[in-house]
């Protein structure tokens, strides 16, 4: 299974749920957290409770999980920096708000009528972030088997580096309601709160990001420090919402 | 089935600082006030207490402390010949909701206005000629002069607990203070905060250059600090968790800890929170209120609150609103440039500033508070500033502040770094913490097609129509960023960054990043019922028992935040009705 992508795992199991799959596979993250396309092989990470890292998902259906996981490992490279996005949580984050009240539009204006209008007037979809996410990584599916006769997750890296950047720079048309450059950059967005957010969102696994940037967390108690560390690194281990509940 | 409740002297739409301030000075007169809130109520503890309150997904970016775009917002358009879609989700400005309102999340910038701000039309015409004000550009001088208002910025200033260093006591100069400000009677009441890093190489790098710097006054307590009326402020920690956060060490100057529990301890006080103001009721002759209906929305009972005075004291954009759906004056058309409530909105447009990246300096940018900062006033307040060398008025402020470091909103990276995938990561990781920011913050001159009115299609959840903005920015606004931003970039230059990024040019105003929470207008106060909805007391010209708090009141927008003359002008206001109205109820002169 070392050499399987998450779908393959999927199909070899059968056609259970995503979520019951994921919970079965438990903390076996060399297999639920692997890239598909030959990045680094997933190492074990443990959740800050000291347990396995989970990913199961609640929202995404497995062939969306798949897609998700492949875009945030693009995004998010695993480096010397940081694990990629799927170990980072980024795909679990992101399933859990599309579950939540984010995903199904909360504090957006849902009422008709509907027109597209231009890009200052911001989002105009009838669909709630949910459904859009939902109708994108369709559409990009869709677009993927077209042109290269797959599905995005089962693309190479390079190919799906391709595939993205056609996207962010408005190079490429999908068929149907969703405009292929607004789904990316609502992806992109939604990955990088994901992977910056406090743990507490099952995103920054570790404090990864934080740790990454130097981004010392919640206490910021800096009344002396904003004199004694000017033009001088704070170095300390981050603490996270988490840690402190 | 509506209820009628028994009525009072005053109701007061909405809890902020300006109903805050209202419903202290009111009740402690011994006026019975009622203030309706549409949100919910909020304290320090539990609201705002530590870890939960630093989580910056939570509140800096689904705003779980702002106004609920799903029951009411508001509908855009560039120009009139556009159609205006609705604004689905908060972007550009956040208005609050809850017990405290925007008071609660701002920053904490303090300014008293200029000089050319309160005399706009005046300062222009005598200098530069009635012909170097475009045809199209409405703008007039304020109703009462600084001079007049100095003693409730100064209230406000004691209130809030600013930290700030004065520049001008009673017309002598004060060395480290803003050079160009108008005289005040006296220094803030606290000392200005210690300077973050960038702030110094901003403050020593302008100096040189000949500029004028000083330290941004602003509403966090640089120490512990009680306030005239007994309030009880904490030291600011420098945490970098203001904007779009309430603080939990009551270091912000906020409603909620100050003004508000002054009133609550009042017998002739009442708040009743979750109560939204859908109408203000006008008797036959529409020259009288006779008192505000509301909806209790955790309930949806339906009530009437009679009331002698009625103060709109909700958000500077709902003010207009509530007005335009109540009937209260004539509405603005910008077509025939026929009425008068709804015109004038002004914003601020930004955009102009620049990013610095140094391999060898360390910012900590985490290490913030919300309004500290260093700025430069010698494009805007200076009045020796020759702006038709700008060919346009206004002006605007250069500064470094150092708000927040929070890392889903804040990730500086070079120019042409890409946005995602392994070399963003290398930038980002390198760049975090080596990385200032410039930043240009300009007036808004008003134009005759910027404006409010309301939608003829979109409805909130009470089934009335939304307010319709149209709004861009325009020629004038172009010059002072494309002209300043050039000195911005000057300053940035002479601290030799490895690179830098911006100046930008200022393109059409874009609704969906955030920009500031400083719209006015749309209520304008004025000399004369020709040119204004408000009188110098921010009484109705057309309904004399109506108020109307807020900077839905100003003219025009300065390249100053808001909050300042906001809390400044509802001392003023409270003072006309407890000393006038109160005893000869009528148009106050």
């Amino acid at each position: 299974m070392k050499n399987k992508n998450r779908r393959d795992f999927l199909k070899t199991v059968g056609t259970v749920g995503a979520t019951g799959i994921a919970a079965a596979v438990g903390g076996d993250t060399s297999v639920a957290g692997q890239s598909p396309a030959g990045s680094p092989a997933g190492r074990v990470l443990l959740d800050p409770a000291g347990g396995p890292v989970s990913h199961a998902y609640t929202f995404l259906t497995a062939p969306e999980a798949a897609f998700i996981e492949a875009a945030v490992d693009r995004f998010i490279p695993a480096d010397d920096l940081t694990p990629g996005g799927t170990d980072c949580g980024v795909a679990v984050f992101i399933d859990r708000q599309l579950a939540g009240a984010w995903g199904s539009g909360d504090r957006t204006y849902m009422q008709g009528p509907w027109q597209k209008g231009v890009p200052t007037q911001g989002y105009q979809s009838p669909l709630t972030p949910a459904e859009f996410f939902r109708a994108g990584i369709a559409a990009t599916n869709a677009y993927c088997r077209k042109t290269l006769q797959k599905d995005f997750d089962r693309l190479t890296v390079e190919q799906q580096n391709k595939v993205l950047q056609d996207m962010e720079q408005g190079r490429v048309t999908f068929e149907g309601t969703v405009p292929a450059q607004e789904f990316f950059n609502l992806l992109l967005g939604t990955a990088m709160q994901g992977f910056f957010a406090d743990p507490i969102y099952g995103g920054n696994r570790d404090k990864a990001a934080w740790k990454m940037i130097g981004f010392p967390g919640v206490i910021a108690i800096y009344s002396e420090h904003i004199k004694t560390y000017r033009n001088k690194k704070y170095d300390v281990e981050p603490k996270s919402i988490l840690d402190l509940s | 089935m509506t209820t009628r409740l028994r009525e009072v002297d005053v109701v007061i739409v909405g809890l902020g600082w300006t109903g805050g301030i209202l419903a202290k000075e009111l009740s402690e007169a011994g006026m019975r006030v009622v203030a309706l809130e549409r949100g919910g109520m909020r304290g320090t503890n539990p609201d705002f207490a530590i870890p939960q309150i630093r989580d910056e997904l939570k509140y800096a970016v689904r705003n779980h402390l702002m106004q609920n775009p799903a029951r009411d917002t508001l509908t855009f358009r560039h120009s009139p010949t556009e159609p205006s879609l609705p604004m689905r989700q908060l972007g550009s400005f956040l208005p609050g909701e809850g017990l405290g309102g925007a008071g609660v999340h701002w920053n904490g910038v303090t300014w008293r206005w200029t000089g050319i701000d309160h005399a706009a039309r005046s300062y222009y015409e005598q200098r530069y000629g009635k012909s170097f004000i475009p045809s199209d550009m409405p703008i007039q001088d304020w109703p009462m002069t600084y001079a007049e208002l100095e003693p409730y910025y100064d209230k406000f200033e004691r209130t809030a607990g600013v930290s700030g260093k004065a520049g001008n006591i009673r017309g002598t100069k004060q060395t480290g203070g803003n050079f160009f400000e108008q005289p005040r009677d006296r220094d803030y009441p606290l000392p200005a905060l210690e300077p973050s890093y960038s702030q110094i190489l901003f403050n020593d790098a302008t100096a040189q250059m000949g500029y004028h710097p000083f330290p941004r006054p602003c509403a966090n307590a640089s120490r512990a600090y009680t306030n005239p009326d007994g309030s009880r402020l904490g030291a600011c920690v420098y945490c970098g968790h203001c904007e779009r956060f309430g603080c939990e060490a009551n270091a912000k100057g906020s409603p909620h800890i100050t003004v508000i529990p002054k009133a609550m301890a009042q017998p002739s006080f009442e708040l009743r929170t979750h109560s939204w103001v859908t109408k203000v009721m006008l008797d036959s002759t529409k020259k009288k209120a006779i008192g505000v209906a509301y909806t209790d929305v955790s309930t949806g009972e339906e009530y009437e609150q009679p009331a002698a005075i009625v103060a709109l004291c909700a958000y500077a954009i709902n003010n207009v609103h509530l007005m335009l759906l109540s009937g209260i004056g004539t509405p603005y058309d910008a077509t025939t440039q026929k009425g008068i409530v709804g015109k004038n909105y002004c914003y601020q447009p930004g955009g102009g500033g620049v990013t610095l990246f140094f391999e060898d300096r360390i910012f900590n940018p985490f290490m913030a508070t919300g309004a500290f900062g260093i700025a430069i006033d010698d494009f805007h307040a200076n009045d020796q500033f020759d702006r038709a060398a700008m060919s346009a008025l206004g002006g605007a402020t250069i500064n470094v502040g150092q708000s927040n470091g929070r890392p889903i909103g804040y990730r500086p990276v070079p120019a042409g770094t890409p946005r995602w995938g392994a070399a963003w990561k290398k930038a980002t990781a390198k760049w975090y913490l080596r990385a200032m920011n410039i930043g240009v913050t300009a007036s808004n001159m008003p134009n005759r097609y910027n404006a409010y009115d309301l939608d003829p299609t979109y409805k909130n959840v009470f089934g009335q129509p939304l307010l319709r903005l149209t709004y861009n920015f325009l020629e004038n606004d172009k010059k002072v960023i494309g002209y300043v931003a050039q000195k911005a970039a000057e300053i940035a230059r002479s601290l030799k960054p490895a690179s830098m990024t911006g100046p930008g040019m200022l393109g059409d105003y874009n609704i969906v990043p955030y920009q500031s929470t400083h719209n006015t207008g749309g209520a304008i106060m004025g000399s004369s019922p020709g040119n204004s909805a408000l009188n110098k007391y921010l009484q109705s010209w057309d309904v004399p028992n109506v108020f109307v708090l807020g900077a839905s009141a100003f003219p025009h927008n300065s390249a100053y935040n808001p909050t300042g003359p906001v809390g400044a002008l509802a001392y003023w206001t409270a003072d006309a009705i407890k000393t006038k109205f109160r005893n000869r109820p009528g148009l106050m002169t």
